[in-house]
């Protein structure tokens, strides 16, 4: 039996059943890694002697006594002493953490080009890009080389990732999860979310982590707490929104969505077209809102307390401290931040009438499958346009789910899965009869 | 003829228990540097800021007790700069959306006006608002050292309006300011443990002039009233002799040197900082009801000038006693207790007033008990002693030869009356009882 295909919930039962110890569990995965990791440079650390379930983390969020990079070259030599409250969560649950992943430097990017560490290479494709930001905990999780994975979605860096890598990922709902331990990049948009390998699985997860620590202000509420009120579609109302069909969307990707929605409609679902029209809007929205706050979140890389100077951020972290410090500039303040704020809004309002109509809104994650490493390189426009469905819900501060629903060329494509704020239940509910009634997640790369 | 323009800003340090955005003891003074932090007010990656409830509650006490609107919404904002003791990079501080705004308050008259017969001088606040102070730089030789203990200490600043005509206004202001923190129990504001700092901005107009002029001098780290007062009156003089001279004056941030006694420059300002300021996207809006202002409203300690008025209406005390009682909020708590007590003992509030003001009375030490007797015990031993007494019978027997044949005639109620002139030439200290006696011997002899 390989023991590194099984989902985390079958890893429980066989561990509770005595099929195997956790040290076998341990010993397959970090032989699988030792395998790997050097043609996907998924993993720019390995813990050796682990003896929990084990859970890829990506290296953006804080964990106690491993090195944690964000990426990055200016923190190539910091050793936390603490851990992120996820962290903490999933230790207390027998999770231990195997290995921190690769990823855009300070999740600032599409492709996992960004990253001061090389890019990770696609499980399913090594010439294709991963996505990105969280590059490497797709690509763990995608070529099993963990249980399941921890990333972050400002604008998409969980779901697109995991469609890219076929492999199901949830954003969720802003101050679902505690962000105290995941380094800031836009403050008001990151949220910490699960890779994994099925959709039950992503529930689960989200049960270990969610819920107040007293630590992130923004965060509340009690542990996510699985309600499941539905056991099939019927009386469910999916929202299709036409403007995440129209321009830039690949024949081939969209011929694929189609046909998971229609497999939603023949499983019970109502198909309802709703509108979201500031859609266009969000890309210049989240380019002013985003940068603004990494100037600020970045400033305190100053090399004074930890790390390096700020000479060692890459070019994108530049790019992007410089917007943001021209965006809160006396004199332009109010004609780029609060206007950008306003559209935020009326993103957000677009959401909640369209919710008032349906229960989900499902799409496309990615307007393409993986692209080739280097094609949308020296083109960052191009590459931010490519999160044009991703980054509306990040904005809106709602949840989103990404599961496996096709391929094009051999390349997964990811369906997204939209809910209302603090929805999970019913996006994840949506995805898991989705997901019993595919078999698209139990597609695996050949490696 | 020129006027000065002066507007001040007060730093406070709050005595709450912990930290403004995190848990470690904000209670940093003299303690080993850099034990008393945590990932928070380091500034580490992936650290955030926590609301302290407490610091928001004694900021908006402040507010009030300088008759300040409490906003309703509030929000804490980034400001964006570079400093070695600022851990993450901005300070978490309030710009659009302060918690308290317009409030006042009256302090002196400048000079000129009380001399004209006016009594009091309103000063308005525009602001009180909430943020945090930063860590603290220690030069040694070509080193410099960070202490992070301080870091994110509760801070809050109180801006006026540029309202002051004088320096005498600006010490009374400060003055009422420390009072009130202390009668709120919200700070010590020790001047020189650096708990209380004063910033004051200053030019000068022609009188009748009614825009502010075009420059300002900014009056920074100055740990004294004493030297917060020389400062002042340097650059107003300094200021009007230039303009006289026909100079132009410069934005600039200037400093005192109590040896020289002058000011010096700190830093010339080519242009207005750029901080950046954003809403702090790490902590959420902050809403309050009507009903939890006015709660904290009605629950406030009874101010400083409201204790004055009290003392001196409820208690006949004179107006400069009072002032010195009601000083120290603790003071004033201790007299009050002492005329609880002179009450039961027939000392007069009067008296003990007195005695408190010109004793040096350890609060600590002193029981209240002890000062009763004392003060009574006082008043006896002046009046009983037999040869002054005596005196004084003397002269009241020679000057009231009436009363005296009265007596002798047989009429021996008539010492009452002559007890009752001793009493008054001894402003009542007298002890009635020995009176009796020795006027009697007089009498009889």
């Amino acid at each position: 039996m390989d023991l590194t295909k099984l989902s985390l919930k079958q890893t429980i039962k066989a561990l509770e059943d005595k099929q195997f110890s956790k040290q076998e569990l341990n010993r397959a995965y970090l032989s699988k890694i030792d395998t790997l990791n050097s043609k996907l440079n998924v993993f720019l650390e390995v813990e050796k002697n682990t003896l929990g379930i084990p859970a890829a983390i990506k290296d953006i969020i804080i964990t106690q006594n491993i090195k944690t990079t964000a990426g990055s070259k200016i923190l190539s030599n910091f050793l936390p002493p603490y851990n992120a409250t996820v962290i903490g969560r999933l230790l207390e649950k027998g999770c231990s953490v195997i290995g921190k992943t690769n990823h855009d430097e300070f999740a600032m990017g599409s492709s996992g080009e960004n990253s001061a560490y090389g890019v990770t290479k696609n499980p399913w494709n090594l010439k294709k890009v991963p996505g990105g930001s969280s590059s490497g905990s797709a690509a763990a999780v995608a070529a099993d080389m963990c249980v399941f994975s921890l990333g972050t979605d400002t604008g998409g860096s969980i779901r697109q990732p995991a469609s890219l890598c076929g492999v199901v990922g949830l954003k969720t709902s802003y101050g679902r999860v505690s962000r105290y331990g995941a380094i800031a990049l836009s403050s008001s948009l990151d949220q910490i979310g699960p890779f994994t390998k099925t959709v039950e699985d992503a529930r689960t997860i989200l049960e270990w982590i969610s819920g107040e620590d007293g630590l992130d202000a923004n965060c509340h509420g009690k542990p996510f707490q699985p309600q499941k009120s539905f056991k099939n579609l019927s009386g469910i109302k999916i929202g299709v929104p036409k403007e995440y069909f129209g321009k830039g969307l690949d024949k081939g990707v969209e011929k694929v969505i189609r046909e998971a929605i229609k497999k939603l409609e023949e499983l019970g679902g109502e198909i309802v077209e709703v509108s979201l029209p500031h859609t266009e809007y969000a890309i210049a929205a989240y380019y002013i809102i985003l940068p603004s706050e990494v100037s600020s979140n970045l400033a305190k890389f100053d090399g004074i307390r930890f790390g390096f100077d700020r000479s060692k951020f890459g070019a994108e972290a530049k790019r992007r401290i410089m917007l943001g410090t021209f965006t809160l500039s006396a004199g332009y303040f109010d004609d780029y931040f609060i206007k950008a704020a306003k559209v935020r809004t009326l993103i957000k309002q677009d959401f909640e009438k369209a919710f008032e109509k349906v229960d989900v809104i499902v799409g496309p994650v990615s307007p393409t499958v993986a692209w080739d490493i280097g094609e949308k390189f020296d083109d960052p426009l191009a590459m931010y346009l490519s999160d044009a469905y991703t980054i509306p819900a990040n904005l809106a501060g709602i949840c989103g789910l990404s599961l496996p629903c096709g391929f094009v060329e051999g390349l997964p494509v990811g369906l997204q899965i939209l809910g209302k704020y603090w929805g999970e239940d019913t996006i994840l509910s949506v995805g898991e009869i989705y997901e019993q009634a595919t078999d698209w997640h139990k597609e695996k790369p050949k490696l | 003829m020129y006027e000065p323009v002066i507007g001040l800003e007060v730093h406070v340090e709050l005595n709450t228990k912990s930290k403004m955005f995190c848990r470690c003891s904000a209670d940093y003074f003299g303690k080993k540097p850099n034990t008393q932090t945590c990932p928070v007010c380091l500034g580490l990656p992936g650290s955030l800021p926590y609301i302290n409830k407490q610091a928001i509650e004694d900021c908006m006490k402040i507010g009030l007790a300088l008759n300040c609107e409490i906003s309703k919404k509030s929000l804490f904002e980034r400001k964006n700069y570079f400093y070695p003791d600022l851990a993450k990079g901005y300070q978490i501080s309030q710009l659009r959306w302060p918690l308290c705004i317009k409030g006042w308050i009256e302090v002196d008259p400048p000079s000129h006006k009380a001399s004209e017969g006016q009594e009091t001088s309103r000063i308005r606040i525009n602001r009180v608002h909430q943020e945090e102070d930063t860590g603290k730089l220690t030069h040694s030789g070509s080193e410099t050292l960070i202490d992070f203990n301080r870091s994110s200490v509760p801070l809050v600043e109180i801006v006026t309006e540029p309202d002051f005509k004088d320096s005498s206004q600006i010490k009374d202001y400060a003055k009422k300011l420390q009072q009130i923190f202390r009668y709120l129990g919200v700070s010590d504001a020790d001047m020189e443990k650096g708990q209380m700092r004063l910033e004051a901005n200053i030019s000068v107009r022609k009188v009748g002039q009614k825009q502010l002029p075009a420059y300002r001098v900014e009056l920074k780290n100055i740990n004294s009233f004493r030297f917060m007062v020389a400062a002042v009156e340097y650059e107003i003089k300094r200021q009007i002799e230039a303009l006289e001279k026909g100079e132009k004056l410069v934005q600039e941030t200037k400093g005192w040197n109590e040896d020289k006694k002058q000011t010096f420059t700190q830093r010339v300002k080519e242009e207005a900082n750029d901080y950046r300021y954003f809403p702090e996207p790490d902590l959420p809006e902050m809403q309050f009801e009507e009903s939890k202002i006015k709660d904290l409203e009605s629950n406030l300690p009874e101010l400083p000038w409201k204790k004055l008025e009290q003392f001196i209406e409820k208690y006949g005390i004179n107006e400069s006693s009072a002032r010195i009682l009601t000083e120290d909020k603790d003071l004033a708590g201790f007299f009050e207790q002492l005329v609880e007590l002179g009450k039961k003992e027939g000392v007069l509030a009067k008296d003990i007033a007195n005695y408190v003001v010109n004793q040096k009375i350890d609060l600590l030490n002193d029981s209240p008990q002890q000062i009763i007797d004392d003060i009574k015990a006082k008043k006896t031993n002046l009046i009983s002693d037999d040869s002054q007494l005596e005196k004084v019978a003397k002269e009241v027997i020679s000057e009231n030869p009436q009363m005296v044949e009265t007596y002798k005639k047989g009429k021996v109620t008539i010492i009452q009356a002559l007890i009752g002139v001793v009493m008054k030439k001894t402003a009542g200290k007298a002890d009635a009882t020995k009176v009796k006696i020795i006027l009697e011997s007089l009498l009889n002899l």
